[in-house]
């Protein structure tokens, strides 16, 4: 057992968690509802992206819900594109600047939902981009609809006593998808519901980030992210909740990954 | 340079690279295939990227990802197939992106689609329809510089004709002068981390260090842009129109007819010109104003069931003259013109729109 000395004041002062500001921010104001996960995950991005050293190369392609906001505010070069459009734009910045670190940001409606072809094939094509999806399971932007993504039993505004595959069909597993595809190199999913899980989404980003780098191929990171205010659950709630719903559903891991060099 | 014997869609591809396209995209559809059949082949070589889609909409927005890296870029289809380009066209508007897009079209019954724009939003796309193939390889050229003059998408409205015939060409490269730097706008990363990022977004509101004007504002900017480029990019051509009576209106390969046509009849006495949009948008409104001037008759003729008429009845000198003598002409394959397309049926229709009695027009 470690002992801690607290007979002396700490070297440094304590901060305040809204005290922290990634490098990659221009503001740390948004409109994101209280107990939102997106914004602990976009952190682990831009943490990833500073770490790594990629800062001044890194073109972020963002499509359309709650997270267009961390386009706005984060200082990186960016284009807002149209809803499920994102993998495909992505292929044509990456291929006319192939030295720059290309991050494609979507949800689940705009990734799986609306999507899925151009996320597909961009996989199959073997693109250099690192494409995230933050899953929360519901349309968060326009107040909690069902995605392709959206468990069974979770009540939605469209789904009102729950999804039910009689009649709403199953969730779709993309990453289980893109992991059968020849062209994409890396494919994991994380959280970040506990302190534990955001910090192993964080080597998952850092690992896919490095990846593209080397030109390994497609790369993929989901990151299962708390919606409280879509899923209709107090906000307190909202990790356990993710935990007992949508970790149970898709599981939480590392699909598929290069071997490691050496 | 001697000339070489080149398909139209060989020649376009030429002029495309030429004019310093990087990257194309498309998903093959006759008679656009062979454009895209001609830049696989072409564009490794001259350091550029095709890529064969896997469906026109991840197409458009390809082609918009490599524009907005500030490269030159390209893609195309066939009217059918740019009907699922329209929601990349109408972004690429918005986002002040400039890309051009060709349509090898199946018929002259695009030209709604071309001119009212099919995706959402005040934005219009400017279109040339060359009459041949040396046509196309200046217009093909014209609208690289175009499109970064003015960071709009932009049309070439091709067909079977040009894309499929050959013709003996010398493909030489056109200047039209310097245009604005891209630094400001093309994304490559570098200003990333620098506080002062760049940003592409329809909605144009900017990065808390740098905003922007804001959806209304920027659209109504852009609404004035296009304002300008219908004053200033009208074009057009007209043959023997200066004593015409009898003025027939005509765009694209049509056109090639219809003065053959006009010739013909001269020499049976008849006081007949002809008058060509080169642009479809912007339409020459001045320029027919001024053509139509007099004319006792104005007639339409385009293969469709009564398109560009609508433009022609805004901008005619004398509305009560005006008459639609094409028609819908489809060959049975759903490839090509149809029987319509043919010298003497112009000549026909002309000399029978002529003797009708002003009462029974249209």
């Amino acid at each position: 057992m470690t002992t801690v000395e607290i007979s002396t004041g700490p070297e440094r002062p304590a901060h305040r968690v809204a005290d922290f500001k990634p490098d990659l921010l221009q503001s740390s104001e948004h409109d994101l509802c209280p107990g939102c996960g997106h914004p602990v995950a976009w952190r682990l991005v831009l943490d990833a992206l500073v770490e790594l050293e990629l800062s001044r190369r890194s073109i972020l392609i963002a499509g359309h819900g709650c997270y267009t906001q961390m386009m706005r505010i984060s200082d990186i070069d960016s284009l807002q594109c149209l809803h499920g459009r994102a993998p495909a734009v992505a292929t044509g910045v990456k291929r006319m600047v192939p030295e720059a670190t290309v991050v494609t940001l979507q949800g689940d409606g705009d990734m799986v939902s609306e999507g899925l072809h151009e996320v597909l094939h961009a996989a199959s094509r073997g693109e250099k981009v690192t494409a995230l999806l933050f899953n929360n399971g519901v349309f968060g932007d326009t107040g909690g609809h069902m995605t392709a993504t959206t468990v069974l039993g979770q009540r939605t505004k469209t789904s009102l006593e729950g999804r039910d595959a009689s009649v709403y069909g199953y969730p779709i597993d993309v990453a289980r998808l893109l992991a059968q595809i020849e062209g994409a190199a890396y494919v994991a999913r994380g959280a970040v519901n506990t302190p534990g899980m955001i910090a192993r989404t964080k080597r998952m980003i850092r690992r896919a980030l490095e990846l593209q780098m080397a030109g390994a191929g497609f790369t993929f990171v989901e990151v299962l992210t708390m919606c409280p205010t879509g899923w209709f659950v107090p906000t307190l709630d909202g990790p356990e909740y993710l935990e007992d719903s949508m970790m149970e559903t898709f599981g939480i891991g590392e699909l598929k990954s290069p071997a490691p060099a050496g | 340079m001697t000339p070489r014997l080149l398909q139209g869609s060989g020649a376009i591809a030429d002029a495309a690279i030429l004019a310093g396209c990087r990257f194309f995209t498309g998903y093959p559809m006759l008679p656009f295939t062979e454009l895209l059949e001609e830049m696989a082949r072409k564009l490794p070589a001259a350091g550029g990227v095709c890529i064969n889609a896997q469906s026109e909409i991840e197409a458009v927005n390809m082609a918009l990802g490599a524009a907005a890296t500030g490269a030159r870029a390209a893609t195309g289809s066939c009217g059918q197939g740019i009907s699922l380009m329209q929601e990349g066209i109408a972004e690429l508007a918005l986002n002040q992106l400039p890309l051009v897009v060709f349509n090898m079209a199946r018929g002259q019954q695009d030209y709604f689609q071309s001119t009212r724009g099919g995706g959402w939003g005040d934005y219009r796309t400017i279109t040339l329809a060359p009459k041949d193939i040396p046509e196309a390889v200046a217009h093909t050229q014209l609208l690289f510089h175009l499109a970064d003059r003015y960071r709009t998408p932009v049309i070439l409205y091709g067909d079977y004709v040009i894309a499929h015939t050959s013709v003996g060409i010398e493909i030489e490269a056109l200047d039209f002068g310097p245009l604005p730097p891209k630094d400001d706008w093309a994304l490559d990363g570098t200003m990333s981390g620098t506080g002062r990022a760049r940003q592409t977004w329809t909605w144009a509101r900017g990065k808390p260090n740098t905003p922007g004007p804001g959806p209304s504002a920027a659209w109504e900017s852009i609404a004035e842009k296009y304002a300008a480029i219908e004053r200033s990019e009208q074009r057009f051509e007209t043959y023997r129109s200066e004593d015409a009576d009898i003025l027939v209106v005509s765009f694209g390969t049509t056109s090639v007819f219809v003065d053959r046509v006009v010739d013909e009849l001269r020499e049976e006495g008849l006081a007949v010109g002809s008058f060509r949009p080169i642009t479809l948008w912007p339409f020459p409104a001045e320029g027919l104003a001024e053509a139509t001037h007099g004319c006792a008759h104005v007639l339409v003729y385009e293969l469709n069931a009564g398109q560009m008429v609508d433009d022609v009845r805004m901008y005619a000198a004398d509305r009560s003259v005006i008459r639609s003598i094409g028609g819908v002409s489809q060959d049975d394959s759903g490839m090509r013109q149809g029987d319509l397309l043919n010298a003497d049926e112009v000549r026909q229709r002309v000399r029978q729109a002529v003797a009708t009695p002003a009462s029974a027009r249209q």
